[in-house]
């Protein structure tokens, strides 16, 4: 098991968003959470990534054998838990190559490995940069820079492809980005697809799930997952809605 | 006043032209009020360590050749090529600057070493700009001077390489003053870049700088400038950046200031012809128990000018900064448009700033705006960098040396930010891990 969430009640600022969720997600499977707007969706990704302000009341996360809440978020990370943001922040006086090995070098430490010699680096980097098809130029801009949405998607999508996550939450990785950036992403998430990694997708339509086909999808109201079945429950919300699910919240 | 720094001698020796200059300042310097506490422009900055020490009791003196040889690595900037006049504890080493085959159509000179054509335009601009009897210490240096160095780009020319004007200091056996002056006369559509940099060597320092540059930008002129303290902690350093700026001129002017027991500097950009645009850009980083002080001051005296300044520090420790910064729109100066931002990261409890952002408007069409803040580090950020494995002691220092490095990736001359980069991370780099990532 990578990730075994149990009756999990989460917090932001005093107030109760997760409601007893319940979760399991075994190696190389693809899950997708959906909902309606403030459902919790976004509220999982940034408690499983230990966002400050977000608080586990009750309940446990189990992430590879450790009891993630007790992690630090770095911590989480060299554990290779890894989360796409919705939104990021923006760093204009660090580059996003400095970044990029930081954040590599922190992990690849972790490890017990020796840190990646600069022109190694430069040599991965550009090449995840073809991969995402971002310009190279990117990486001497500063972090996420005056990037466009779907440039800071892919940004990202470039971080998780370097940092190779055992677990890689994707939050509304989808929303806002045109068709050719939403294939760079899935073309990323379905290169890094293997029998020893699995991906959690956030997501509010079901459109990236024509590109990243999920084993499960899950619906996510009032705090809880209150229907699971395969990829054609999406579809089935796609054409329903989130309406008919009402009365399964509690 | 206080009465033993009261009693500060004339320079010997100088031509008579030099001896006026000196008497008017000496004039200013005893008929005004020794600033306390009480004074507004000195509320902050305590004046003690300059009233404790003997500084005025002694004059500079040029050390000897293997002395001002062994000076060299202090201020070399790689790869930067320039004309360099250097000075050392105030004196000028001929030994250590380089300024030959100038372009036509520009005079550079030490003031002592100036020709009857180049005194005759030192005489008519030197003081032009700078108000003595508004800055103290500009009076002082009046009083003190002896040399100094003049630049003037003719009409429509380029100075092609920046001019360099180095103040290095090395300590000597009692403390000592040094007074620094650098005269620049930009005729029309003239351009130049100027770099001045204050630097010491390794040794604990007992010098007293005060530095008076004046920049004399003519209708169309462009200048790049530069002032860079990087001087020792134990360095006093009073001075001033003096500039006129004529009808569409355009004035880039950078500052920079690591800490010491006591720094200040004052801008003052006088915005004399229509048009006329100054982007004023400056950090400042004290650390330990060290003080820095900024005042800026910009003059809209006429419609239609510019004004972008930015300045942001990183006060750590026990450190203070001041920061005031006046924009003074005078009546009739219409079409104005102003921006003023200061910021400010605190990354101690003990760590102070006092900022004050100060805006004077008597025209009614201006666009203004200005603030000011002190923060410590954004949190989502922050957060952003933990979430890809980065300590967050590295993500500190990553990130306030980024708040900084905003303001160096844009200057205008890659050599120089290959110059102050290190030199930043090294003001961070307490533990070398932390800043490893950012060279």
């Amino acid at each position: 098991m990578i990730l075994s969430i149990r009756d999990l009640y989460a917090s932001v600022n005093d107030k109760p968003i997760l409601k007893g969720l319940t979760l399991d997600v075994k190696p190389g499977e693809v899950h997708a959470i959906m909902g309606p707007n403030g459902s919790g969706k976004s509220t999982l990704g940034h408690v499983l990534s230990g966002r400050p302000g977000y608080e586990a009341t009750s309940g446990s996360v189990n992430y590879l054998g450790k009891d993630l809440l007790t992690l630090d978020s770095e911590a989480r990370a060299r554990e290779r838990l890894f989360q796409v943001f919705q939104c990021t922040v923006e760093i204009p006086g660090v580059s996003n190559m400095e970044f990029l090995k930081a954040s590599l070098d922190a992990v690849h430490e972790h490890r017990g490995q020796a840190p990646m010699d600069a022109v190694s680096f430069m040599k991965k980097a550009r090449e995840i940069c073809k991969t995402v098809d971002l310009d190279q130029a990117f990486l001497k801009r500063g972090v996420n820079e005056g990037f466009s949405g779907g440039e800071k998607k892919r940004n990202e999508i470039m971080q998780m492809l370097l940092l190779e996550p055992k677990l890689a939450i994707l939050d509304e990785t989808d929303s806002g980005l045109d068709i050719d950036a939403l294939q760079v992403v899935a073309k990323g998430v379905n290169s890094l697809r293997s029998p020893d990694r699995a991906f959690i997708l956030v997501t509010h339509y079901q459109r990236l799930l024509d590109h990243i086909v999920p084993d499960y999808v899950h619906v996510l109201a009032g705090g809880r997952i209150v229907k699971s079945g395969d990829k054609s429950l999406a579809l089935e919300l796609e054409e329903k809605g989130y309406g008919w699910l009402e009365g399964e919240v509690a | 006043m206080s009465p033993t720094l009261m009693q500060t001698n004339l320079p010997q020796q100088n031509p008579d032209w030099l001896q006026k200059i000196n008497a008017g300042g000496q004039a200013v310097w005893r008929a005004t009020q020794w600033p306390t506490r009480k004074t507004e422009h000195w509320k902050y900055t305590s004046l003690r360590t300059l009233e404790q020490g003997a500084y005025l009791n002694n004059s500079g003196i040029l050390p000897a050749p293997e002395i001002q040889q062994a000076l060299r690595g202090a201020f070399q900037i790689d790869k930067l090529d320039a004309y360099c006049l250097v000075f050392v504890n105030g004196r000028y080493s001929a030994l250590l600057s380089q300024a030959q085959n100038l372009p036509d159509g520009v005079d550079l000179a030490t003031f002592a070493e100036a020709s009857p054509t180049q005194l005759s335009l030192l005489q008519k601009y030197l003081g032009s700009v700078v108000e003595n009897d508004q800055h103290l210490f500009a009076a002082l240096n009046s009083q003190q001077l002896q040399d100094g160095v003049f630049l003037r780009v003719g009409k429509n020319v380029t100075l092609d390489k920046p001019l360099q004007v180095v103040s290095v200091t090395t300590p000597q056996v009692e403390a000592f003053q040094a007074p620094q002056r650098l005269l620049v006369v930009l005729e029309p559509n003239a351009h130049a870049t100027v770099i001045e940099q204050f630097v010491s060597d390794a040794q604990k320092q007992n010098g007293f700088i005060h530095s008076i540059t004046e920049l004399c930008l003519l209708g169309g002129a462009r200048c790049e400038h530069y002032r860079l303290h990087l001087e020792d902690a134990e360095t006093l350093h009073l001075g001033g950046v003096h500039a006129s700026l004529g009808r569409n001129a355009n004035l880039q002017s950078f500052h920079l200031a690591l800490g010491s027991v006591l720094k200040r500097i004052d801008v003052v950009i006088n915005h004399n012809g229509e048009g006329a645009h100054c982007q004023l850009n400056g950090v400042y980083l004290p650390r330990l128990n060290q003080h820095v002080d900024y005042h800026t001051c910009i003059e809209h005296r006429v419609p239609r000018c510019t004004t972008e300044e930015i300045f942001r520090g990183i006060i750590a420790d026990s450190a203070r900064a001041v920061f005031n910064g006046r924009i003074h729109i005078h009546p009739g100066a219409q079409k104005t448009v102003a921006q003023l931002s200061n910021k400010n990261l605190l990354t101690s409890d003990k760590a102070e700033v006092d900022t004050k952002p100060e805006l004077e408007i008597y025209a009614d069409d201006v666009q203004c705006s200005h603030g000011a803040t002190v923060a410590q580090l954004d949190d989502a950020a922050m957060h952003y960098f933990r979430t890809r494995g980065i300590s967050r002691q590295e993500a500190e220092a990553m990130l306030s040396f980024g708040f900084i490095n905003e303001l160096i990736n844009v200057l205008p001359h890659p050599t120089l930010i290959d110059y102050l980069r290190p030199v930043l991370t090294q003001w961070f780099a307490r533990d070398p891990a932390l800043v490893r990532h950012l060279i």
